[in-house]
C-alpha cells in the first residue's frame, strides 16, 4: 500500500543523503521523493511516496525517527491532507494539432511553458489520477519528453 | 581569546573528561596531535587503526564510558571503518575522530582523501564532516551526548586539517542542542501496568536478556525481578554477565550455541519478557517456529527494535533499569488482586532440562578447548574480565566461562569480528588496571590483529591471550565438515608448519610465550601467566577437529538441537533444513 510521508528534517549539508541510504540500506523502496525549504530556512520538508505494508511502513516510520537530524514525521491521509503533483511534457504538436493539444492542457488548467515548430511543453498540476488522466490523453500525439517533480503534500487546514 | 581548531578540540576532549584515546596520527591529523602532546589525556599509539578502535571499544565496555579513537584521513579512516561498525552493531559508545583532507581539496581526490562520512554512514549512529572551526565545541559536545545516550553507538567527526588549523573563541554550551534526538527515558506507565498483570497471569514466565540491560545498568533490578518473582532467565551473548550464571534462575544462553533447556524453554514459555535485546536471528532461529506459546513483553529504549522481527504484545520503550523498578513495583501492588497459576509443574519440567541436558564434551581425549575455558573459569574464579575473538573460541567462552558480573564478558556479538578480541583487552585493561584480563582467541582470529602486541608490551597491560590453537579457522570448518561434505577448502592454517611459532612471536615482541599441549600442564600455565606482569601468549594445541554443540544449524527452529550426546553429528540431515545455509 502506498503512504505518502510528510518528514522535517534539519536544513544541513548530507541529510537527503542520510535519508536516501536509509531506504536503500532497510530495502524500502521510494515510489518518490520531494524536498525543499519550508517557511523556517533552517528546515527542509521532504514529502516521500512508500509501497510498504503496514508492518514496514512502522520500521520505515522507526527507522527515520533514529536519524539524528529527522524532527518529525507524519503519516499523511489522504483523506485529510491535499497532495499535487507537477508534471512538465514535451509534446509532438505541428501547425496542424497544435490547437487540439492546447485544448487538452485548457481542460486540466495547465500552462504553455515553451512552443517550438514541432512540440509545445506544458506545465500541468495536480494529483496522481489527474496527471495520468492528462498523460493518457495527450499520448498519441506523441510525448517526446517528461518529468514529474514527484508528490508534496500538506495537512488540510483544521 | 582565539584559540585552534586543533585546541579547541582538545579542550573539548578534556571538558568530557576524555582520560585515554587510542590512534594513530598522520599528515592531516598533526595539528590535532601537537595539541594533544601537552595534553593530560593518554594517548595510546597502536599499531593498526582498527586496533585503535577496537581498543576504544573495549575500553567502552567495560568502564561504561564513552571510548576514543583517533585516525588520519583516507586510509586510517578506511581502517577504522571495521571497528565503528563493530561498536555500532553492539551498541557501544564511542567518538571516533578522523582527519580530512583541507576544504577547498574535498572532491578532488586529494592525497589521502576519503568520503569518510559518506563511507561510515550506515555503519554509525550519526557523524559530522566540520567545515567551521567555530563549530568545533558545538560538535563535540554533540557527538559525545549522542554516542552515551539513548541506545549508545558511534559517532564519527571528520575534521578537515585546515579546520584543525583555524581559530575560533571557546564556547561550550551548557547542554547540546539537538532537535530531532529525543530518546525516550520512561517507560509508558499503562504499558508497565499491563506487563506486570501479564507476569502475574502467566504460567511460564521465561525473562530473555541482553546487552542492553547491561547497558542500562540493569543487573541489580534485573536480579530482584527474577528471584521476587522466581521466573527464569536466559540470556543473549550479549546479555552474558547481566544475571548471575551460577543462580539455579539462569538457563544460560540460548540459540544457536545455546544450552538445551534455554532453547527449550523459549518453545514452551507462555511469556517472554525481554530486556534489552533484539531477536536476532542467531537467538530465534526459524523465526516463525520461534516462541509459539508465548506473549512478548519488549523492553528497549531503541523503538525501532520493537516487532523489527518478533512480534511484541506489549512494548515498553525507555530504559531498562527504569522500567524494570517500576515493573517490579507494579508486580508487588498487584499481586494482592491478582492470582498467579501455580508453577511448579512449569518450574519442575525446566529444572529438569537443566539437569538432563548439561554442556557436555569429552573430557577423556587430548586437550580439550572447552577444558582450556573452564580451567580459565576456575583459575581466575570466574572474576576475570573475558575479551574473546570470534568463532567457536567465542562460543566455548560463552559456554564454559561462567560470568557472574556485568561489564566482564566482552566480545563481539553483532558484527562477528575476528580480531576484535586481543585489541579489545588491550583497551579493556587500561580501563581495568586492576583486574585479570584475558583473550580467549582462535588461532585464525589472533593473527588478524596481533600486531598490537607491540602495543600491549609498550603500554604496559598484562593481558593473557589464550589461543585455543585448533589449526583451523574453526567455526567456518565446522560448518564445512556439518554441510558441505566435509570440503574444508581454505579453512586449514597448517599448525604443524609452525608459521607463526606463537611462542617465539610473543617473544619477539617482548611478551611472554607458553605453549602447552598437555592437559595436566593447564592450570599451571594459567597460573604462570596470571602472575606475570607482562603480556603473555599462551599456545594452547587443542583438538583440531573438535566442535561447537549442542547447535542449532541456521534456519532451523530452536527445538531441534544437534551434535551433543543427545542428537550426535550422523543424525544430521542439512538437506531437510527448509532455508538455505549461510
Amino acid at each position: 500500500m502506498k503512504h505518502t510521508l510528510s518528514v522535517l528534517v534539519e536544513n544541513k549539508p548530507g541529510v537527503l543523503a542520510r535519508v536516501a541510504e536509509l531506504f536503500a540500506r532497510r530495502g524500502f523502496n521510494i515510489e518518490s521523493l520531494a524536498v525543499g525549504t519550508t517557511e523556517k530556512p533552517d528546515i527542509s520538508r521532504m514529502t516521500i511516496v512508500v509501497d510498504v505494508e503496514e508492518h514496514s511502513l512502522e520500521q520505515v516510520r522507526k527507522q527515520l525517527h533514529k536519524l539524528i537530524n529527522v524532527i518529525e514525521i507524519v503519516d499523511l491521509d489522504p483523506e485529510t491532507s491535499v497532495a499535487r503533483e507537477m508534471v512538465m511534457a514535451k509534446i509532438k504538436a505541428d501547425p496542424e494539432n497544435r490547437s487540439e493539444v492546447i485544448e487538452i492542457v485548457d481542460i486540466f488548467r495547465g500552462n504553455i511553458v515553451d512552443v517550438s515548430k514541432e512540440s509545445i511543453t506544458v506545465e500541468v498540476t495536480g494529483n496522481a489520477s489527474k496527471l495520468r488522466a492528462f498523460e493518457d490523453l495527450v499520448k498519441p500525439y506523441g510525448i517526446k519528453e517528461l518529468v514529474r517533480t514527484g508528490k508534496v503534500a500538506l495537512p488540510r487546514g483544521k | 581569546m582565539k584559540i585552534t581548531g586543533a585546541r579547541a578540540l582538545v579542550k573539548s576532549l578534556e571538558d568530557e573528561g576524555v582520560e585515554i584515546l587510542f590512534g594513530i596520527p598522520g599528515g592531516v591529523m598533526l595539528p590535532v596531535f601537537d595539541a594533544l602532546a601537552d595534553s593530560k589525556i593518554r594517548k595510546v599509539l597502536t599499531r593498526h587503526e582498527q586496533g585503535a578502535a577496537h581498543a576504544a571499544d573495549g575500553y567502552a565496555r567495560v568502564t561504561g564510558r564513552v571510548g576514543v579513537c583517533m585516525s588520519t584521513s583516507g586510509p586510517g579512516a578506511t581502517n577504522l571503518v571495521t571497528g565503528i561498525a563493530n561498536a555500532y552493531m553492539d551498541s557501544v559508545p564511542m567518538v571516533a575522530i578522523t582527519g580530512q583532507v583541507a576544504t577547498n581539496l574535498i572532491g578532488t581526490d586529494a592525497f589521502q582523501e576519503a568520503d569518510t562520512t559518506g563511507i561510515t554512514l550506515p555503519i554509525a549512529k550519526h557523524n559530522y564532516l566540520i567545515k567551521d572551526p567555530a563549530d568545533i565545541p558545538d560538535v563535540l559536545q554533540e557527538a559525545f551526548y549522542i554516542a552515551r545516550t539513548g541506545r549508545p553507538g558511534p559517532v564519527v567527526i571528520d575534521l578537515p586539517v585546515d579546520v584543525s588549523r583555524g581559530e575560533l573563541d571557546y564556547r561550550r554550551r551548557e547542554h547540546p542542542v539537538l532537535r530531532g534526538y529525543k530518546p525516550t527515558f520512561k517507560g509508558h506507565k499503562k504499558q508497565i501496568k499491563i506487563a506486570a498483570r501479564a507476569v502475574l497471569e502467566s504460567r511460564s514466565p521465561v525473562i530473555y536478556v541482553g546487552g542492553g540491560a547491561i547497558t542500562a545498568g540493569a543487573t541489580p533490578e534485573l536480579k530482584k525481578l527474577a528471584t521476587g518473582n522466581k521466573i527464569f532467565v536466559t540470556h543473549t551473548l550479549m546479555g552474558k554477565g547481566a544475571f548471575p550464571e551460577s543462580h539455579r534462575l539462569s538457563l544460560g544462553m540460548l540459540g544457536m550455541h545455546g544450552t538445551r533447556c534455554a532453547n527449550y524453554a523459549i518453545c514452551e514459555t507462555d511469556l517472554i519478557i525481554a530486556v534489552g535485546a533484539r531477536f536476532d536471528d542467531r537467538i530465534t532461529g526459524k523465526l516463525s517456529e520461534f516462541a509459539p506459546k508465548a506473549t512478548v513483553i519488549h523492553i528497549d529504549i531503541d523503538p525501532a527494535e520493537i516487532s523489527k522481527n518478533v512480534r511484541a504484545h506489549i512494548p515498553i520503550v525507555g530504559d531498562a533499569k527504569q522500567i524494570l523498578k517500576e515493573l517490579d513495583a507494579a508486580i508487588s501492588e498487584m499481586g494482592t488482586e491478582v492470582r498467579s497459576p501455580d508453577r511448579r509443574e512449569w518450574n519442575a519440567l525446566v529444572e529438569g532440562w537443566k539437569e538432563k541436558y548439561p554442556l557436555t564434551y569429552d573430557r577423556d581425549s587430548g586437550l580439550k578447548p572447552q577444558y582450556v575455558v573452564e580451567k580459565i573459569c576456575e583459575v581466575t574464579g570466574g572474576d576475570a574480565i573475558i575479551c574473546t575473538e570470534v568463532g567457536q573460541n567465542q562460543m566455548w567462552a560463552a559456554q564454559y566461562y561462567r560470568m557472574e558480573k556485568p561489564r566482564r564478558f566482552i566480545t563481539s556479538g553483532g558484527l562477528g569480528t575476528m580480531g576484535f578480541g586481543f585489541p579489545a583487552s588491550i583497551g579493556a585493561q587500561l580501563g581495568r588496571p586492576k583486574d585479570i584480563v584475558f583473550d580467549i582467541a582462535g588461532d585464525g582470529s589472533f593473527m588478524m590483529t596481533m600486531q598490537e602486541m607491540a602495543t600491549a608490551v609498550l603500554e604496559g597491560t598484562p593481558v593473557k591471550v589464550a589461543i585455543l590453537n585448533n589449526g583451523y579457522l574453526g567455526m567456518v570448518r565446522q560448518w564445512q565438515q556439518l554441510f558441505y561434505n566435509r570440503t574444508y577448502s581454505c579453512t586449514c592454517l597448517e599448525r604443524e608448519k609452525e608459521s607463526p611459532d606463537f611462542v617465539a612471536l610473543a617473544e619477539a615482541f617482548g611478551a611472554k610465550g607458553i605453549r602447552v599441549t598437555d592437559p595436566d600442564l593447564v592450570e599451571s600455565a594459567l597460573v604462570e601467566a596470571i602472575e606475570s606482569d607482562c603480556p603473555v601468549l599462551m599456545d594452547f594445541r587443542v583438538d583440531p577437529e573438535e566442535n561447537v554443540y549442542p547447535m542449532v544449524a541456521p534456519g532451523a527452529p530452536l527445538y531441534d538441537m544437534i551434535g551433543d550426546m543427545l542428537y550426535p553429528v550422523e543424525k544430521i540431515h542439512p538437506e531437510k533444513a527448509e532455508e538455505p545455509f549461510l
